[in-house]
């Protein structure tokens, strides 16, 4: 390719930056197209380069990155402006506080927090002195909400997401460039009811050696005996299915990729949670990374991948820095690379970085974001087992998932799956936030019912009945009072019209403004929305439309929410646009935003 | 081959043909904004989908593949529902007065954009393109958002009118690695607000723009104008159906491309080349689409 540059220069320190992220290195005439693309995939890190260095995406900084990696600056510009956390724009703050208002931190009250942030810090998104505050949709911090990420440009930059904030200690954390770290948690329940979390608040989270004395490695250990056919035979007896929300056979997937005459195949972790309530795969990755790892890797050498991928929201500072801690030493330890424990086989596990697009988690999407793409879903098929990352076949797995694979291997796939129930075997986090005295990620075995889950929070601090459950997230729908008996299974929540999704159970007593709520969502959907579809693109602001009017009492007619809903969930191209509507149309059918139907 | 049924007819076409072109064959016509016939289908506008037996959702015709036993409805309650619903939803959002081919289907299933409510006021110029992914300003939805803004004009052969574009991907893909190989633009922006932007949203005698005109080409909705073709509509003066078209070769270079010259009043006020031109696949360069002054009276 033969390209027409910026021909605009960098600063040394965003020169310096970048190059050590690419190497330092000669801009070449021409790369071949093959080429271009293996440099592509350095895009976004270079892209990070350069806005931890300085807090923004310069035209110096773009135009050498692009010369660099041989990328059309105006594609460049394209991938820059869709991930909200690069900064092209001089008035926004370099120093910032991102500040959650989404659903939890609503309702402990974000709003109060942004309005105060206004008189004392200035306008959001407006810089005074570089520093400044932001909104942010979801931190993935709802059992300590309200939360904010505190993110200072730097060598290294500084990013703390931190919880239990309110206006006097945001500002603070803007003025001093500090925020403070968080302390360990403790799960709600009792050591015996804890598989996927026995370790969490019990196993040091960054000594490895601890980690192999509470019994970590022997899921892999026992995976590189059995070989991958045998590994894939087991946790398809185990009935695993996807915890990211599609609920797909993990053991299905695998098979799919493994299969594949073409090489190489690649296994990706999808850690980049962003549904609106979900905090589950943060705790398993900031309180038991090695296991997240371990699951990472058994699943790479299932699939025959060598070099495995976590793609982790970029919101998460704590959970990538106890990855990598785990990564590292497992690798010098020989538990990763290429002759993992003296077994001959090849393996190893890299992160790559979000960079703020929910839209990311949508597998398709995550892979163009990997490839240094804007995050924009392809439509399937094909599908990624044949043609993924790269082109190659790829497997697409979520945390909760993967963490769950060293113990189907070591228990056994029976024992494993009678914690749940015929047809949703095994145990489930649940991310219970919002109104409930004690929130927090817990475990349950499949089939619990909604009540008993939310029985785990210590019942609503204000001592008033819960009036309904976000169930699944943004992405799901409500569930009334009246529901809550519900089994937690695949089935019996389809049976009721909603779903457990992402394993969001946000309680709601009968304060809630759910009219509030639904404004918010609405507001997620058209922010997060890619564009790419005009279901999706345009019908996400309609919806959003027919929200603001229907809660402010104006004539919003139920006509067009179901052909709303009903172009939204037919014909856009990915998940998010097909899931957008069906949080409202819950409220609405259940009558929860009053005056009926 | 592949035998499949479409609207309850069978019918048998050969591997890798789509839905589309398999309804075609039964001489059932699909309505298409995104697909073009000299590109890859971007599957984006979603006017062309369709039911496919089994499918939990719809599908696009004009990407999808025929495959062995697919049972098809192109004509269905929900396929109707989408597609109407995609034409009010671009009907209410986007300037269409130059899409001339959207308004029978509009006519045909009933699309009213005017029920998402009346249109909120234009953006300033460059307002979209300032847009940060993630955030927006509120709305009291009294209104209905639109992409309307100034054109752009800045440079002396074609403009840039992006409240008519519906965001195809057409003009990216046939700018980029599908014909042109300038990639002098991009989609920027997120959801709403994405927009096809160069880089910086700088002016495009700025940008890598080599002014071959295959964007204007293959845009479907008039967002994207010859500077005589836009001036003309201005003084409400273009009149297509006025216009005679005749085939030519290029006189330039030895490549020998296909032209057509549209001519109104004894004047070439357009440019363009059949997409099944072997030389061209309806592609050209800024020579044979824009250097026609020459054959202009002198003058004028
Ligand atoms: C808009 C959208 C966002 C998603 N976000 C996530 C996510 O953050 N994490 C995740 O694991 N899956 C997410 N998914 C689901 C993934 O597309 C995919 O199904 C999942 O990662 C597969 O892993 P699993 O089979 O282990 O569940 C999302 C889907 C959509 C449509
Ligand atoms: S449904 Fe929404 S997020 Fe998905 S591809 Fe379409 S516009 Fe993008
Ligand atoms: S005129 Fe040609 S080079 Fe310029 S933007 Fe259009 S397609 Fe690209
Ligand atoms: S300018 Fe035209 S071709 Fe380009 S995206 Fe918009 S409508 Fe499509
Ligand atoms: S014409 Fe098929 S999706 Fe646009």
């Amino acid at each position: 390719m033969d390209l027409r540059h910026l021909d605009t220069e960098p600063s040394r320190e965003e020169r310096e930056a970048v190059d050590a992220v690419i190497g330092e290195g000669e801009t070449l005439a021409t790369v071949p197209l093959r080429e271009a693309r293996r440099l592509r995939a350095h895009l976004l890190p270079a892209l990070h380069a350069l806005q931890d260095r300085v807090g923004r995406i310069t035209e110096g900084g773009l135009g050498y990155v692009c010369r660099r990696l041989h990328v059309p600056p105006a594609e460049a510009w394209g991938v820059v402006t869709f991930y909200a956390l690069f900064n092209v724009d001089e008035e926004r703050p370099t120093t910032v506080a991102h500040v959650c208002d989404d659903v939890a931190c609503r309702l402990a009250g974000a709003e109060r927090i942004c309005g105060e942030l206004a008189g004392t810090l200035g306008p959001e998104g407006k810089a005074v002195k570089g520093r400044g505050w932001m909104r942010s949709p979801c931190l993935g911090l709802c059992d300590q909400a309200p939360a904010a990420l505190l993110v200072v440009p730097g060598a290294p930059p500084t990013e703390v997401l931190w919880g239990g904030v309110d206006a006097p200690s945001v500002a603070e954390a803007v003025r001093s460039g500090t925020a403070p770290e968080r302390g360990g948690v403790q799960p709600l329940q009792p050591r015996e009811a804890l598989h996927l979390l026995r370790r969490v608040g019990q196993v040091d989270p960054t000594d490895i050696d601890a980690w192999r004395r509470s019994g970590g490695g022997a899921g892999l250990r026992r995976a590189l005996e059995l070989g991958p056919a045998e590994v894939i035979a087991l946790v398809g007896r185990s009935g695993l299915v996807g915890r990211g929300g599609a609920a797909f056979p993990t053991a299905r997937k695998w098979e799919a990729v493994a299969r594949q005459p073409a090489r190489p195949h690649h296994l990706v972790c999808n850690a980049d949670e962003s549904e609106p309530g979900t905090f589950k795969d943060r705790v398993l990755m900031e309180q038991d990374p090695y296991t997240v790892v371990e699951g990472v890797a058994i699943a790479a050498f299932a699939v025959g991948s060598e070099l495995a991928r976590i793609y982790v929201r970029d919101e998460y500072p704590l959970a990538r820095q106890r990855l990598q801690h785990a990564i590292d030493t497992l690798r010098q330890r020989g538990w990763l690379g290429d002759d993992v424990l003296g077994r001959g086989v090849k393996l190893d596990v890299e992160l790559v970085r979000g960079a703020g697009a929910y839209i990311c988690g949508e597998e398709t999407a995550l892979l163009n974001s990997m490839e240094g793409l804007r995050g924009e879903p392809r439509q399937k098929p094909p599908f990624p087992s044949d043609s993924g990352l790269f082109g190659q076949p790829t497997a697409i797995n979520n945390v909760e998932t993967l963490a769950n694979v060293p113990l189907i291997l070591t228990e056994g796939p029976e024992a494993w799956a009678a914690r749940g129930v015929p047809g949703s075997a095994g145990t489930r986090l649940f991310c219970l936030a919002g109104h409930v005295r004690r929130p927090g990620v817990v475990e349950v075995g499949m089939g619990t019912t909604l009540r008993e889950v939310i029985a785990l929070g210590g019942g609503t601090p204000s001592g008033r009945p819960v009036r309904a459950v976000l169930l699944g997230g943004a992405a799901g729908g409500f569930v009334t009072a009246d529901q809550l008996d519900v089994p937690l299974t695949f089935e019996d929540t389809r049976r009721i019209g909603a779903t457990m999704g992402s394993g969001v159970v946000l309680v709601l007593d009968d304060s809630a403004d759910i009219a509030d709520l639904l404004r918010r969502i609405t507001a997620f959907f058209r922010d997060e929305s890619c564009g790419q579809c005009v279901p999706c693109r345009v019908g996400t602001v309609r919806m959003e439309e027919w929200v603001a009017r229907r809660s402010s009492g104006g004539s919003a007619d139920p006509a067009l929410l179901d052909d709303l809903g009903a172009v939204l969930r037919d014909a856009s191209i990915c998940g998010l646009g097909q899931t957008a509507a069906s949080a409202v149309q819950s409220a609405v059918r259940l009558g929860l935003l009053g005056g009926g139907r | 081959m592949i035998e499949l049924e479409i609207d309850g007819q069978k019918v048998t076409v050969p591997e890798g043909t789509t839905l589309m072109e398999a309804a075609a064959t039964l001489g059932i016509s699909t309505p298409t904004l995104c697909w073009a016939p000299n590109l890859d289908p971007a599957t984006a506008c979603r006017v062309c989908v369709v039911e496919v037996e089994g499918s939990r959702v719809l599908v696009p015709a004009c990407g999808r593949k025929a495959e062995a036993g697919m049972v098809v409805r192109t004509n269905s309650d929900r396929v109707r529902t989408s597609r109407k619903m995609v034409l009010e939803l671009l009907g209410s959002s986007v300037d269409l007065s130059a899409a001339e081919q959207v308004k029978p289907w509009m006519a045909s299933l009933g699309a009213d954009p005017s029920r998402m409510g009346p249109a909120a006021p234009p953006s300033a110029a460059g307002e979209r393109d300032a847009a940060r992914a993630g955030h927006h300003h509120a709305t009291d939805g009294a209104t209905a958002a639109t992409v309307c803004q100034p054109i752009k004009v800045d440079n002396e052969l074609y403009v840039r009118d992006y409240g008519k574009c519906i965001l195809c991907y057409k003009c990216v893909d046939a700018c980029g690695e599908q014909a042109q190989a300038s990639f002098a633009i991009a989609v920027a922006g997120r959801g709403f607000d994405a927009r096809i932007s160069t880089e910086l949203d700088k002016p495009l005698t700025d940008s890598a723009c080599v002014y071959c005109g295959n964007c204007i080409g293959v845009c479907p909705t008039g967002a994207l104008q010859p500077v005589t073709e836009h001036e003309l509509r201005q003084e409400g003066a273009w009149e297509p159906e006025r216009q005679t078209q005749t085939d030519t070769i290029c006189p330039y270079c030895g490549v020998g491309c296909t032209l057509t010259l549209h001519v109104q009043d004894d004047r070439i006020v357009k440019v363009t080349s059949p997409h099944d031109a072997s030389v061209t696949g309806g592609h050209l360069c800024i020579k044979g689409r824009f250097g026609t002054r020459f054959v202009a009276p002198r003058g004028s």
